[in-house]
């Protein structure tokens, strides 16, 4: 049982997981969304006085908290008990592309020369890690919503907008990936 | 006590995640190059049973643990503030290999590093609230 659960999910396992995590939280009285803890944050670190986006009652969204770092503890769980002893396998393409611009593929979940306290003050850490998360951190409010509010929660209810965001996100990762990428690398 | 649940769910979403490398900047990059189907499979797999579970609870008219209707929120009709806020995140997206979720997930996962990734988002969206009138929408 740990062996099989220990290898690397299909994506037919995955996918519908996170269409339970979605029910769960619908059945809890909740919508999945994990951005807005970043909002949260901010109110809870007090922004709400000098900023009327961050004024609300944060309390009612500490559910989304304690969700998100039980989402940590997951990760904590896949590591540990349920590691992989396998280097992470990456579709021969993707790995020859990202040799030529500089990124040795495996064995971790990331690049991590590149993503690791060593490689935080590198130019190419700033730019992945401190630059790329901020936008993700800024979008995601001006989108209203990230992979799990639209992309889960607002496709799986249909609506336009999220179908427009997530127009946008594909573009913006293509545009990084295949014009930017070989230009910052 | 009352909070418990969401983070039994929680962890099961981490667990998630993680088991299906959800969280890893190579898959982002393999689907992003087109070169794997894994994560057109776990988001079109994710939207499609999502779709279907929706759309039951508003036929059933299902109820919440507490007893109350479950409802879900439009999103506001805005092209600007979709197009320009995703493109914005997307590019995030791509260059960090994790959108918010996994940053949390990732420290669970042992890469510390996370943190700083999770605080300069935690500053995006601060930032993002300071200036928000001047930005389309």
């Amino acid at each position: 049982m740990i062996d099989w659960l220990s290898q690397p999910w299909p994506w037919w396992v995955t996918g519908p997981g996170i269409a339970m995590v979605m029910l769960l939280l619908l059945y809890f009285g909740k919508a999945f969304g994990i951005s807005s803890t970043f909002r949260t944050t901010c109110a809870a670190l007090g922004a709400g006085k000098s900023s009327s986006f961050f004024d609300f009652d944060w309390r009612m969204q500490i559910w989304n908290i304690v969700f998100a770092l039980g989402a940590l503890l997951g990760g904590v769980i896949a590591a540990t008990l349920l590691a992989d002893p396998e280097p992470i396998r990456i579709a021969p393409a993707t790995a020859h592309a990202l040799q030529d611009i500089g990124i040795e593929s495996g064995p971790e979940l990331l690049p991590a020369h590149i993503f690791s306290w060593s490689g935080l003050l590198s130019s190419s850490g700033l730019i992945f890690m401190v630059f790329g998360a901020f936008l993700v951190g800024f979008g995601a409010r001006w989108a209203g919503g990230c992979t799990s509010g639209h992309g889960i929660s607002g496709l799986s209810n249909l609506q336009w907008p999220s179908l427009l965001a997530i127009l946008g996100f594909f573009t913006g990762g293509l545009i990084v990936t295949h014009i930017l990428l070989p230009v910052i690398l | 006590m009352k909070y418990l649940r969401f983070a039994l769910v929680g962890v099961l979403f981490g667990i998630i995640l993680s088991k299906g490398e959800v969280i890893s900047w190579y898959r982002l990059q393999e689907m992003f190059r087109f070169d794997s189907f894994h994560m057109y499979g776990v988001l079109g797999s994710a939207i499609l049973l999502g779709i279907i579970i929706v759309a039951l609870i508003k036929r059933g008219q299902w109820r919440s643990l507490d007893g109350e209707s479950i409802t879900l929120a439009n999103k506001p009709r805005r092209v600007p503030q979709h197009l320009l806020g995703g493109l914005t995140f997307g590019m995030g997206w791509a260059l960090t290999g994790a959108c918010p979720g996994p940053m949390y997930i990732l420290i669970g996962n042992g890469f510390s590093v996370a943190v700083v990734m999770l605080a300069s988002a935690i500053l995006g969206t601060f930032v993002y609230g300071r200036v928000q009138h001047l930005l389309p929408h």
